[in-house]
């Protein structure tokens, strides 16, 4: 294996762009602060906290995503994602970074007492509202506060946990008990990871923090189509990287065969998706209760129609019909493009989901929303990329690494 | 009903059959086929096999299904037999969407199944002659179509030189036929068994 590059170095282009975009997004971020965020417009003011938040949101479960695609092929005693796995543990790194800014706009959206953003801050509305007395339990600040930091620490914590243990796999080589005993410490940290994702991602932090923004309304769907969003974008992701490290000469036990497994996972993912859009959607189209399509009114028939049915293309019909074949799947361009298409697709989902319920008369869709969402393609690069550079590419000593390199679909 | 004549060479390791298969057929033999007791990745590529287009079928029976029940559903809904269902539009498509996509599935689900027993010569009754019934066990049968040049001696050393453990002639039926199992030869009694 001496003959392999193991050691990621940063492209001198890669920084350049990731600092431009990152200085795009700085200006962008300085000059909505200074127009929307200090305006003495209400509007202005939502649209502001209400872009930081669907961006902070969909970067942070994306790069969350690619932990929980670790753990989950832990658990199953997978062995093909081996040769790359480095690649999915470096995006994950940016969890504690995502996290934290994720964490600082949601509690100054919280303290800061935003109720045009979450009405169930406004305490008067909640005395006289039943429906939202009865949620208070749960939409109260506190309890937004205190599940937020758990959620986001010990994403972190459980995550840091699981690539702390992926480090041993470089040291030395394991005989049989040495491994099976690596092997079961992974899966028991895996596990671990899971169940909070379950608690979290699976079921309430979607609830918390994008479906309170309806304070009144509620679908018990939600949670898994974010789920399933993130996912998707996050399988993307990994794709993305994949692709850019084999183009620079590195990852070279990855292949086609693992680029194939990836594209099945954003190819089931998109259809996952779509199976959840159409369930959340058909149920309250066929029981036309009012205070259940309240959430689809605008965006069906309001100014969101053309986002909310592009989404559905972009998501559903483009997966469905380019990735479907085996060649696609095999195809490093066809990936590549499909993989940026997704990723766009999701974060467009994801404004939506946040914006369609802030800004009901107007899409604001802007160069705020495209400032802001360069700030964070460009950290996600430029973080992901140092985060390579620290560890060996391919955990050479893992056990389960040459089920990995003579990986065959 | 047509006879040909066969050279049976049987295998006990994946990894002795694949660079056996490689070198049968660089030397110019013919494989008629390999039977195997599981399904061996890669053989298919091993042996030169075209790329199946058992997909391409499911994807057109599931368009089919699509569309027959898109059609069906709509015309009875709007032209038809409108009914006045909780004031639904009559083209009420979301509702229609779960019909559409069973039919899709059921459409390409049993036409896969039926066009895959096709392609394998399975139905009730029909038989094929078995040259090996440890295929079915332990053994990969590689079986060679002999042509009027074909040296049966020479070719039964070069497999047994590349590793085959038992090699055998016979004159079978290459395709299938009518039958049934209770009147034909027991295949459990079969005489020999060499050992592995």
């Amino acid at each position: 294996m001496a003959s392999i590059k193991t050691q990621f170095e940063i492209p001198g282009k890669m920084k350049t762009w990731s600092y431009a975009l990152i200085g795009v997004g700085l200006v962008a971020l300085i000059a909505g602060l200074v127009i929307k965020g200090f305006s003495a417009d209400e509007h202005e003011q939502t649209q502001f906290w209400g872009t930081l938040m669907y961006n902070t949101i969909f970067w942070t479960l994306v790069c969350n995503a690619s932990m929980f695609f670790i753990c989950v092929t832990t658990m199953a005693m997978g062995g093909w994602q081996q040769s790359f796995r480095r690649i999915p543990e470096a995006i994950s790194t940016m969890v504690p970074i995502f996290g934290a800014i994720t964490f600082a706009v949601l509690i100054y959206v919280v303290v800061g007492h935003k109720h045009h953003i979450y009405h169930w801050l406004d305490s008067e509305a909640v005395a006289n509202d039943p429906i939202l007395k009865g949620k208070a339990g749960f939409l109260n600040p506190v309890f937004f506060i205190i599940w937020t930091t758990l959620t986001i620490g010990l994403w972190s914590l459980l995550g840091w946990r699981m690539r702390q243990l992926s480090s041993e796999a470089d040291e030395a080589p394991m005989d049989a008990e040495k491994g099976a005993s690596f092997i079961w410490r992974n899966t028991i940290r895996a596990a671990l990871f899971v169940v909070w994702f379950a608690l979290t991602v699976g079921s309430t932090i979607p609830w918390l923090w994008m479906m309170s923004i309806d304070a009144h309304w509620y679908s018990t769907m939600y949670s898994w189509y974010t789920f399933a969003s993130s996912f998707v974008s996050g399988m993307s992701l990994i794709a993305l990287w994949v692709i850019y490290l084999k183009n620079k000469g590195y990852l070279e036990l990855t292949s086609q065969e693992h680029l194939h497994d990836i594209g099945k996972f954003m190819f089931a993912f998109s259809i996952f998706w779509t199976y959840l859009w159409f369930s959340q959607y058909m149920l309250i189209w066929y029981a036309n209760i009012p205070e259940e399509t309240v959430y689809f009114k605008h965006r069906v028939q309001g100014p969101y129609k053309g986002i909310f049915f592009l989404n559905l293309i972009i998501n559903f019909l483009c997966p469905l019909l380019i990735l479907m074949k085996r060649s696609a799947k095999r195809n490093y361009t066809l990936i590549t493009f499909m993989a940026v298409l997704i990723i766009f697709g999701h974060w467009i989902d994801f404004y939506q989901m946040v914006m369609g319920s802030l800004s009901k008369e107007h899409v604001t869709l802007g160069w705020f929303d495209f400032g802001i969402l360069s700030l964070f393609v460009g950290m996600m690069i430029l973080g992901v990329g140092k985060a390579l550079t620290k560890k060996p590419l391919v955990p050479k000593y893992h056990p389960f690494l040459k089920e990995s390199v003579i990986h065959q679909v | 009903m047509a006879k040909k004549k066969f050279v049976v060479g049987c295998f006990d390791d994946e990894a002795v059959l694949f660079p056996a298969v490689k070198k049968v057929r660089t030397s110019g033999y013919k494989i008629h086929d390999v039977y195997t007791p599981f399904a061996v990745h890669g053989l298919d590529h091993a042996l030169g096999m075209r790329e199946t287009s058992l997909h391409t079928a499911g994807f057109i029976y599931g368009i089919t299904g699509t569309t027959t029940a898109l059609s069906c559903i709509s015309w009875i809904f709007t032209l038809d037999w409108p009914l006045n269902i909780g004031g639904k539009p009559h083209f009420a498509l979301p509702a229609w969407v779960p019909i559409i996509f069973e039919l899709t599935v059921l459409f390409a689900a049993v036409g896969m199944v039926l066009t895959f027993c096709y392609l394998c010569q399975l139905a009730p009754f029909v038989k094929k002659h078995h040259f090996h019934a440890r295929a079915t066990d332990d053994l990969f049968v590689m079986v060679i179509e002999c042509t009027d040049k074909t040296n049966v001696d020479d070719l039964k050393a070069f497999l047994s030189s590349n590793g085959a453990v038992e090699t055998d002639v016979q004159v079978a039926e290459e395709g299938w036929w009518l039958g049934r199992y209770d009147k034909d030869e027991m295949m459990f009694e079969n005489k020999e068994i060499v050992a592995a």
